[in-house]
């Protein structure tokens, strides 16, 4: 194992360099004869100077000081981390999508323009919705274009009172934050003893200051709200609309969809449901769907479709406008459509099935080891409390810190914030039977650790490249560039 | 079709009786009857790997792509020479299959590399802070916009007509919602007027936004956009080309104050716009203002230099219903190519693809001129990209152009309808001599 690994600029030696480019076949000028001296730079920026083997056994060390969903189970509540198909990464780097100005005439363009339709339109059928637009770069950019969409549904109705929109306590921190974003005042609804919104809560919040209500469904304890319809009629009653957050989409795919239960409008994370690779932190796609009423108000340009061919419409009077450049992350929307195109219809209502499956084999087979709060079936992914741990002093952080010693990546903990010392496992549709054993087997050797031996876990991990870190001294003291000795 | 699933039939039953329940139907009892779909969606029939190919092939061949045609198109997105070591490298599953480096001890390797790309813009921009990336140009303005706002507690923006017009249409976008105005301040010659700027400065200004080089591809005075924006204590937000700040004076040196821009240029595929990045740097003063993810050094137990996300105060996690931005996922992967890109072209080779573009991008511009078919439509000096005007119509010479495999530049009008028949040119290191002399001559013989 890699133990450390120098940064870059110290790899750096004066006057190497990878030679990759031509000789200049143009005649050459001197900068300074058309660009005034007082706007060129005097010394060049201090970028590395290495040799092309120089700059692959760095990246190589680096990406080696790292845990992927190719390396092992990862099991991280809330981000579906699914396998990521090898044939949809060689899919986009075709020439014909990978190598495409987003300004080429669209006769030129017809097949990345009918990629943008199908999967707007294979999208709206998996979700119930009428029109989906691709532009929005992630969740949560897919959240505030949603929001956008709700506010200008009402302000066109001439009703500019409704300022104020519903999240359960239970929501992603994103939902909060997305409605602050877009000026909304935000309403916490409390949660009932299932993990489902508080119905008389709900009724007592609701007024004609309401433009909708945010929610996730399952919810983020991994339960789905079965009074749904009935949430649906108050929120609508009362002139509200309702947001679907698609984060957890993998459990419902072909059992039911968002616009049946009676959303309005839907934001899905391709780099979840629909298999894109996460990369790191991005890049995601997050399409925002809507009911057919709201198509107006959709971010621009839309692909349509005429008789013999796709166009670019941007003539949208009521449209939000546009949130990002050019037609979204088409490079994953790519991806999210090869698979789409690969499972068809049975293969995605297979997926959830066998997600849930998973989930619940999980379940079943730890309750008696650790603390569930919400002791019932649940969706894609099961949220256990670290509560009985915590009478020898382990945390849900020990626990998850002691899992990367048996080569796994930690669940999401701490969240969602309604269950005290949460871990919310999500093992997702690809991993097989001994995989789930495999990691069931190292939490129970976890928990009897809790019992016996505490302080290794509270040390945990052991064989990491580092141990845990001095992250209050990250703040104090921010080091956030390389500089210079 | 292909399900990536592993269970056998077996496997399943076993699960199930492990659970002791009879059917995976039982799992999905809490969704009431009335909502169930009870049928299959309505979906094209799947494919398997082969067919899937050979289909995405089929579609892909529908377009015409850069390998096929020489391409004289920027506007925002260009055509830049992209190492092979870049490509290879954020194909390594470590890399691309992570998730964000929430448990730094088995993510140091994204996270030494964030950190790295920090570094490097810090460097390229002459700021003191980077953050982990943004969406893209577009989304990164319209951020700091966000950000200068809440720093200067003002609501009103004055932003040049020469930036990106799509940047602009995000802004205007993103102020609806937060209440903020946004005023566009008219050119001259090509480049920010200053005296309208002047006068539309006030103490109601929070920030001036200059794109440098500009959309028309010329290169601004920021240095003298500071000091005006200064005098009225509003801040200076400069969108910036990277690969120019091999060559232009750093927007830190001229005192700008956030400097954004779009990264795609730098080892991104074009991808018919995206995914590319957005980066986004400042000064120390702005640090707990800066909207992303940030990673910051620190030291693991045993002493160690380690690598950690911090300053989460900021974050909409923490933050929740009191946040100013909600960016989470944000373009990592597109940022590691980026940072690979700066690494193998390092410190000379920047500045050599900064030259080659700049000189191609001349001789087009001289080949043009000359020719006494096309005029130049601005004096001002320019870096990769400029505008010339001609007496034909710039969409049917396009069109006319694609039959010889040349895609031809932006079509000005449809942008700024004052500039009638103005063609935006971009010329990056890709393009040889001949490909320039050949468009100098269908384009000449077009419009003779």
């Amino acid at each position: 194992m890699i133990k450390s690994e120098a940064l870059i600029f110290e790899k750096s030696v004066p006057g190497r360099k990878t030679d990759l480019l031509p000789v200049c076949d143009v005649p050459e000028l001197e900068l300074a004869t058309t660009i005034p001296a007082g706007f060129l730079r005097a010394q060049l920026p201090e970028l590395p100077e290495v040799s092309e083997v120089d700059t692959v056994r760095h990246f190589t060390a680096l990406s080696k000081m790292n845990h992927g969903v190719d390396s092992g189970f990862y099991p991280l509540g809330s981000c579906t981390m699914k396998y990521n198909p090898k044939v949809n990464e060689d899919v986009a780097k075709y020439s014909g999508f990978a190598r495409m100005h987003p300004y080429q005439a669209e006769k030129t363009a017809q097949g990345c323009l009918a990629v943008l339709y199908q999967t707007d339109i294979m999208l709206a059928e998996i979700t119930g919705m009428e029109r989906v637009s691709l532009q929005p770069a992630a969740g949560a950019h897919g959240e505030m274009a949603g929001l956008m969409i709700i506010k200008a549904y009402h302000q066109n109705r001439g009703d500019s009172k409704r300022q104020k929109i519903v999240v359960p306590d239970s929501s992603h921190g994103t939902n909060p934050a997305s409605a602050a974003v877009v000026g909304f005042d935000v309403i916490e609804v409390k949660s009932n003893a299932f993990g489902g919104v508080d119905i008389p809560s709900l009724k007592a919040v609701m007024s004609d200051e309401i433009a909708g209500l945010m929610l996730t469904n399952p919810s983020t304890l991994g339960l789905f709200e079965e009074n749904i319809a009935e949430i649906a009629q108050i929120v609508h009653q009362a002139g509200g609309l309702l947001y679907y957050d698609g984060a957890n989409m993998n459990a419902i795919m072909g059992k039911t969809r968002p616009g049946d239960m009676g959303f309005d409008v839907v934001h899905l994370n391709l780099h979840k449901t629909f298999s894109t690779p996460h990369g790191g932190g991005g890049p995601g796609s997050g399409p925002v769907g809507v009911k057919k009423d709201l198509v107006p108000f959709l971010p621009g340009p839309v692909v349509e479709r005429a008789e013999d061919r796709y166009y670019l419409d941007d003539n949208r009077p009521l449209s939000i406008g546009r949130v990002k450049s050019f037609y979204g992350n088409f490079g994953v929307v790519v991806k999210a459509f090869a698979y789409i195109r690969s499972l068809g219809a049975a293969g995605l209502r297979e997926a959830s099935e066998i997600a849930v499956l998973n989930a619940n084999y999980i379940r079943a087979r730890l309750e008696g080891d650790y603390e569930l709060p919400f002791g019932k079936i649940c969706m894609h992914e099961v949220v256990f409390s670290a509560q009985k741990q915590m009478k020898f002093g382990v945390s849900a952080l020990d626990i998850a810190k002691r899992l990367i010693d048996f080569g796994y990546h930690p669940p999401t903990i701490y969240f969602p914030l309604i269950v005290k010392e949460a871990m919310m496992i999500e093992p997702t549709e690809t991993e097989s039977k001994e995989t789930l054993d495999e990691f069931i087997a190292a939490m129970q050797q976890i928990a009897s650790e809790a019992q016996t031996n505490p302080q290794l876990l509270k040390e945990a991990p052991h064989d990491s490249m580092v141990k845990r870190l001095d992250e209050v001294a990250a703040v104090r003291k921010p080091l956030l560039r390389y500089n210079k000795v | 079709m292909s399900s990536y699933l592993s269970h056998t039939k077996e496997e399943q039953q076993a699960m199930l009786k492990a659970m002791g329940i009879a059917s995976i139907e039982e799992l999905f009892a809490d969704i009431p009857k009335h909502v169930r779909l009870n049928r299959e969606l309505q979906l094209p029939p799947a494919l398997s790997e082969m067919e899937l190919t050979s289909y995405m092939q089929k579609l892909s061949q529908q377009n015409a792509n850069l390998d096929a045609y020489s391409c004289f198109l920027g506007a925002g997105a260009y055509d830049h020479y992209i190492p092979s070591v870049v490509g290879n490298l954020t194909a390594r599953q470590e890399f691309y299959t992570a998730y964000t480096p929430y448990q730094p001890e088995i993510s140091q390797g994204t996270l030494q590399a964030i950190f790295e790309f920090q570094s490097m813009i810090c460097e390229l921009t002459g700021m003191d802070i980077a953050n982990a990336s943004m969406y893209d140009g577009a989304t990164a303005l319209a951020e700091a916009v966000a950000m200068a706002c809440s720093h200067t507690r003002r609501n009103q923006v004055l932003i040049a007509s020469t930036v990106h017009p799509e940047s602009r249409q995000v802004i205007k976008t993103y102020a609806r919602y937060k209440g903020i105005e946004v005023k566009e301040i008219d050119y001259d010659n090509g480049s920010i007027d200053f005296g309208r700027l002047e006068a539309a400065l006030s103490d109601q200004t929070a920030a001036v936004i200059v794109q440098n080089p500009n959309f028309f591809g010329i290169i601004e005075d920021l240095g003298q956009a500071a000091q005006l924006a200064h005098h009225h204590k509003a801040l200076l937000i400069a969108s910036v080309d990277p690969i120019s700040l091999a060559i232009l004076k750093s927007p830190g040196q001229l005192a700008a104050d956030i400097v954004v821009g779009d990264g795609q240029c730098l080892g991104n595929p074009i991808s018919f716009g995206g995914p590319g990045l957005g980066f986004m740097a400042t000064s120390k003063a702005l640090m707990r203002k800066l909207p992303g993810r940030v990673v910051g050094q620190t030291t693991d137990l045993d002493g160690k230099r380690a690598f950690v996300l911090t300053l989460q105060t900021r974050e909409q996690h923490i933050r929740r219903d009191k946040a100013t931005s909600n960016i989470c996922s944000n373009q990592a992967l597109n940022a590691l190519a980026a940072t690979i890109y700066m690494t193998v072209l390092g410190k000379e080779g920047l500045k050599e693809v900064a030259k080659l573009c700049f000189n191609k991008a001349h001789y087009l511009h001289d080949q043009l001129v000359q020719s006494g078919k096309f005029t130049p439509a601005f004096s001002a000096p320019f870096f990769k990209e400029f505008v010339v005007s001609s007496a034909c119509e710039i969409e049917a010479l396009n069109n006319a152009l694609l039959s010889d495999q040349i895609i031809g530049g932006y079509e000005l009008e449809k942008s700024y309808p004052e500039l009638k028949n103005g063609w935006l040119l971009a010329v990056t290191e890709k393009r040889t001599r001949t490909e320039i002399d050949s468009l100098v001559e269908k384009a000449v013989n077009y419009c003779d």
